[in-house]
């Protein structure tokens, strides 16, 4: 059955320590990419650098709805999710480096960071190309009656190719539990929403392929969580797909390459306003969850984590080159 | 067990994949088929008929029309800890799927550092020689043997096409199995204890002292034919079966060609950027000193296959145009 639910506004109730759990996450994310950015910018991190910034509540929302158990398939945008997944912030960053003490081992970079320890499968830098793979992971855990969520994230650029398209009908074909989750940040590079899509309302399309569908405002993280909790719980109970658009925007430009010739200034301004860390702080502070001090100390326990961090991938040593071909191949057939 | 279970059997190449099919379902829950019209239908070129009758629909699974999303549903059922094989129709088709095939299906052990094998098995039938024109007559089994990090098979023989494909699920990495489609009507015999053969080495099927040729799938059979014609011409060609086309175990030919001295590749692929270039290219770096003449090749027509039958024949490698070529290789026409 379809469902469509949009933007419901549910009154935000959240204990302390959640609140405090949410921000310290969104935090991390954000501080971690100014860090990603420097290093860049210093030339000690090179390839593209996709940033997240604007969309932490996202990633930060969304992941709060899966078990350890479950599996997640990301983007080259995929910072943001690693780190809020488990993977340690030295590893991420020993990986742009380049160093083998780095999640892929200095083979993947800042688009393919993978760890298989917190079923972290990428790191796809292919458009569109991470969804059938999710799909087979959840078909794979229905065939075993592992009952876990292969959770899916991609751009609304994504939306517009057939492995999309695909994605969703064989997983409602075959009821697979698979969570949907279209990053909508209403640019593919500097193609807008409306040039690129016939059928603007996304929701919609997979609605249209009978997968439960619902559309939520992703620059707040609370309405995020709550989102992809029914969603998870959907997912749990009936063991079928559903697809969740968070509704977001980027504050920079698609990578540190793009010169941005394609929005204006004050539409960035305007989205910036809704930016999910300040605008969850003030609300917090608002209903005195939250106060300075937390946040000063949020700030602090973050930066000392991120010195560490770089500190850590600087340290971090270069793979041998003995080893260039190593896992091109397995090295064992087993069984 | 009677006395007759112990004499070889007569078997069609069809059958003895539907055999390793079979035998891979009963053995390893793990193990599950699907592709288009690999169940109800029985399989385009049915070689799973009666398999969804005996394993259900869970384990023989009909697909949709979307190659890229089930070949890399198949990918993700991999990385989730089962043993799928993927049949696509045709090589042709498999294009559609390339994306999954080559940029993920071959990278995601070396991008994640050795983290996640992709544990697939992909058949594919490949080939012309049907009359079934430009879009369902492709050899491009070539190409994917440029990609590191898949492995290529190509089986000839009854006992490879029964053979091969319990190897292949055993292999922790990608393997893409390619049927030529000309082959599945082939009879044979085989052993009743056929089972599993290595996937690693290439074959000598035919011995000789003059000449080596090396080849693999339908065109094998055109080269062992082409070997007993020249062998009543007092021509004594060796005859080597490639079998996996990536990795190549050129140890085999190169051994070959450094007692024979002369080399000819016969393959249904076109010359230019083909594996045809690369074995010449090794037999070069190997045995350059050995070569008595130059090595040649005998490859299909660079042309899209045409439908009509005495175009295709003559886009193809055929056994007259091996004899020529051999003779002249080894100077008997004067
Ligand atoms: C198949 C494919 N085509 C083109 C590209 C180049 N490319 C990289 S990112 C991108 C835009 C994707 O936009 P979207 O899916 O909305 O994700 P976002 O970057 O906004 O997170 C494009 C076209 C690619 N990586 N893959």
């Amino acid at each position: 059955m379809t469902t469509q639910r949009k933007g419901k506004k549910k009154a935000a109730t959240v204990d302390r320590d959640h609140a405090l759990h949410l921000l310290h996450a969104m935090i991390r994310i954000r501080r971690l990419e100014e860090k990603c950015a420097e290093l860049y910018s210093a030339m000690k991190i090179r390839g593209f650098l996709h940033l997240y910034d604007g969309e932490e509540a996202v990633a930060v929302g969304v992941l709060q709805a899966l078990t350890p158990d479950d599996a997640v398939v990301a983007t080259y945008r995929e910072h943001a999710h690693a780190l809020t997944r488990g993977v340690g912030a030295g590893s991420i960053l020993a990986e742009m480096y380049g160093k083998q003490e780095g999640c892929s081992r200095g083979r993947g970079g800042s688009m393919h960071l993978f760890d298989g320890k917190t079923r972290f499968y990428g790191g796809n830098a292919i458009v569109g190309g991470g969804l059938p793979i999710a799909v087979g992971l959840a078909l794979a855990d229905k065939m075993q009656q592992k009952g876990r969520v292969t959770c899916c994230f991609f751009g609304e650029g994504a939306v517009a190719e057939g492995e999309f398209h695909e994605s969703l009908n064989l997983a409602a074909l075959w009821q697979l539990p698979v969570l949907f989750v279209c990053e909508n940040n209403l640019y593919a590079m500097g193609t807008a929403l409306k040039l690129e899509h016939a059928v603007q309302d996304i929701a919609r399309k997979a609605a249209s392929y009978d997968v439960a569908s619902a559309a939520v405002d992703g620059m707040d993280v609370l309405a995020v969580e709550a989102a992809a909790k029914t969603a998870a719980e959907a997912i749990r109970s009936s063991g079928t797909p559903y697809f969740l658009e968070c509704r977001t925007y980027r504050f920079r430009a698609h990578s540190m390459y793009d010169p941005e010739l394609y929005r204006e200034k004050v539409e960035v301004a305007e989205w910036k306003k809704r930016c999910p860390i300040a605008n969850f702080i003030a609300k917090m502070k608002g209903v005195g969850i939250l106060s300075d001090g937390d946040v000063a100390a949020i700030e602090a326990e973050v930066a000392q984590e991120i010195g560490e961090a770089v500190a850590f991938a600087e340290a971090c040593t270069w793979e041998p080159l003995e080893d260039l071909t190593r896992f091109v191949y397995s090295e064992r057939r087993e069984r | 067990m009677t006395s007759d279970d112990k004499a070889p059997r007569k078997i069609t190449y069809r059958e003895a994949v539907r055999e390793a099919i079979r035998e891979a379902l009963q053995k390893d829950e793990r193990v599950f088929l699907m592709g288009e019209d690999v169940g109800r239908y029985g399989g385009c070129f049915a070689v799973s008929k009666g398999l969804l009758a005996e394993f259900g629909p869970e384990r023989i699974r009909d697909t949709p029309l979307s190659e890229s999303g089930f070949v890399g549903a198949g990918i993700g059922a991999a990385l989730g800890g089962m043993r799928p094989i993927v049949e696509v129709m045709t090589v042709n088709f498999s294009l559609l799927a390339a994306d999954q095939i080559i940029n993920n299906a071959s990278l995601y052990l070396y991008m994640s550092g050795g983290q996640f094998n992709v544990p697939i098995v992909i058949r594919m039938a490949t080939g012309g020689g049907r009359q079934l024109a430009a879009q369902h007559s492709r050899s491009l089994e070539g190409w994917y043997a440029h990609i590191p990090g898949i492995k290529v098979l190509s089986p000839a023989t009854i006992e490879d096409a029964r053979g091969m494909l319990w190897t292949a699920l055993e292999d922790p990495d990608p393997v893409l199995i390619f049927e030529n489609s000309g082959l599945y009507n082939m009879e044979g015999t085989l052993a009743p204890d056929a089972g599993p053969v290595d996937i690693d080495r290439a074959y000598v099927r035919r011995e000789g002292k003059d000449l080596t040729i090396l080849t693999h799938s339908a065109s094998l059979f055109k080269s062992l034919d082409a070997a007993e014609i020249l062998a009543r011409q007092g021509i004594d060609v060796e005859v080597i079966d490639l079998r996996t086309l990536r990795p190549l175990d050129e140890r085999t030919f190169l051994t070959s060609i450094a007692r024979t001295h002369r080399a000819l590749i016969v393959d249904e692929g076109w010359r230019s950027g083909g594996i045809s270039a690369e074995i010449a290219a090794r037999i070069m770096e190997g045995v350059f000193y050995e070569l008595d003449a130059p090595v040649q090749r005998l490859c299909s027509v660079e042309a899209p296959m045409p439908y009509a039958k005495h175009m295709e024949d003559a886009v193809l490698p055929q056994t007259d145009k091996i004899v020529d070529l051999v003779r002249k290789m080894v100077g008997a026409d004067g």
